[in-house]
């Protein structure tokens, strides 16, 4: 396997859909290619960053002022619909 | 080196009930969605479009249509993968109308220069997170996100950070499987290219300052 075919599966790699044979061949590689290594290493920190990062959290005070704003649209559509 | 760990949704059982009921003229089964959903709603909202307030009112306009074209939902998939595609596509409208002059598109299949060929191939230091405060780090990850064409952006955020499927992802987004595994391929790459410049180990066992990020 060459650096380029691991790259082509490194996120089918990741997300763990290969078949046994191609992981195989893959970790065979990740084994001896120190610079496959740390990309695949750091691609998997770089999504586990990501995901546990809580960037842009809704705060709740703006929560519930979007959810009343929502709700009171939602009644106000249904009452209409009921009356006509 | 391990795969990675999907993100642990929550059960999604009584989903189908509350749709059901909400269909049926029960708004506050359709309220118990909101709050189920706008989290998530929020987070790819703002994602998207890079703006708090266009992240406000896509929360909104997304949940008002989703809530006027209920009964056009089937359950044919989840209610969230529909949900989705009805705030990707609000989140892009807004996009399009602040940036008339940038194309903003799904379907491009941006071609970067050698973008998939990593460069920066040096280790990043243990627990990189670590290194820098909360504040710190949120904006080298926003910073850093934003710089992404938003169709790579966007896949990213459905596929990594919001955990849809890949057949979930595709289906939100109106793309083939094929065009969402080589954007999140090559998301995944360019971030991580990005950020090894703010985490990287420095050759004498210290940390290598992010570029320009804290001078």
């Amino acid at each position: 396997m060459k650096c380029s075919d691991f790259l082509n599966e490194l996120t089918n790699y990741l997300d763990g859909v290969l078949d046994a044979r191609t992981k195989a061949e893959l970790e065979d590689h990740l084994a001896w290619c120190h610079n496959c290594y740390v990309v695949c290493d750091t691609t998997k920190k770089t999504i586990e960053i990501y995901r546990d990062s809580e960037l842009y959290e809704l705060p709740e005070d703006l929560r519930t002022r979007l959810r009343t704003a929502i709700m009171s649209k939602c009644k106000q559509k249904k009452a209409e619909q009921s009356s006509s | 080196m391990g795969t990675i760990q999907p993100k642990v949704s929550e059960p999604v059982s009584d989903e189908l009930a509350l749709v059901q009921a909400a269909k049926a003229g029960d708004v506050g089964a359709f309220e118990d969605l909101v709050r189920r959903y706008d989290r998530n709603v929020f987070r790819i909202a703002q994602h998207i479009t890079q703006n708090r307030e266009d992240a406000e009112d896509v929360v909104q306009d997304a949940f008002l249509k989703a809530y006027g074209n209920l009964a056009q939902f089937q359950g044919q998939s989840k209610f969230y993968t529909w949900l989705v595609r009805i705030v990707v596509n609000e989140a892009l409208m807004k996009l399009r109308r602040r940036r008339p002059e940038r194309m903003v598109s799904l379907d491009e299949d941006v071609k970067t220069e050698d973008d998939s060929v990593p460069r920066e191939v040096a280790d990043w230091a243990p627990n990189p997170e670590q290194l820098y405060t909360q504040s710190e780090l949120h904006d080298i990850l926003t910073r850093t996100i934003q710089g992404l064409p938003p169709s790579f952006r966007t896949v990213f955020v459905l596929r990594d950070v919001e955990g849809l499927s890949t057949e979930e992802t595709a289906e939100a987004l109106g793309l083939s499987i094929p065009a969402v595994k080589s954007r999140l391929l090559r998301a995944r790459l360019q971030l991580r290219e990005r950020l090894s410049r703010f985490f990287q180990k420095r050759k004498n066992g210290g940390v290598l300052n992010g570029g320009d990020h804290n001078q």
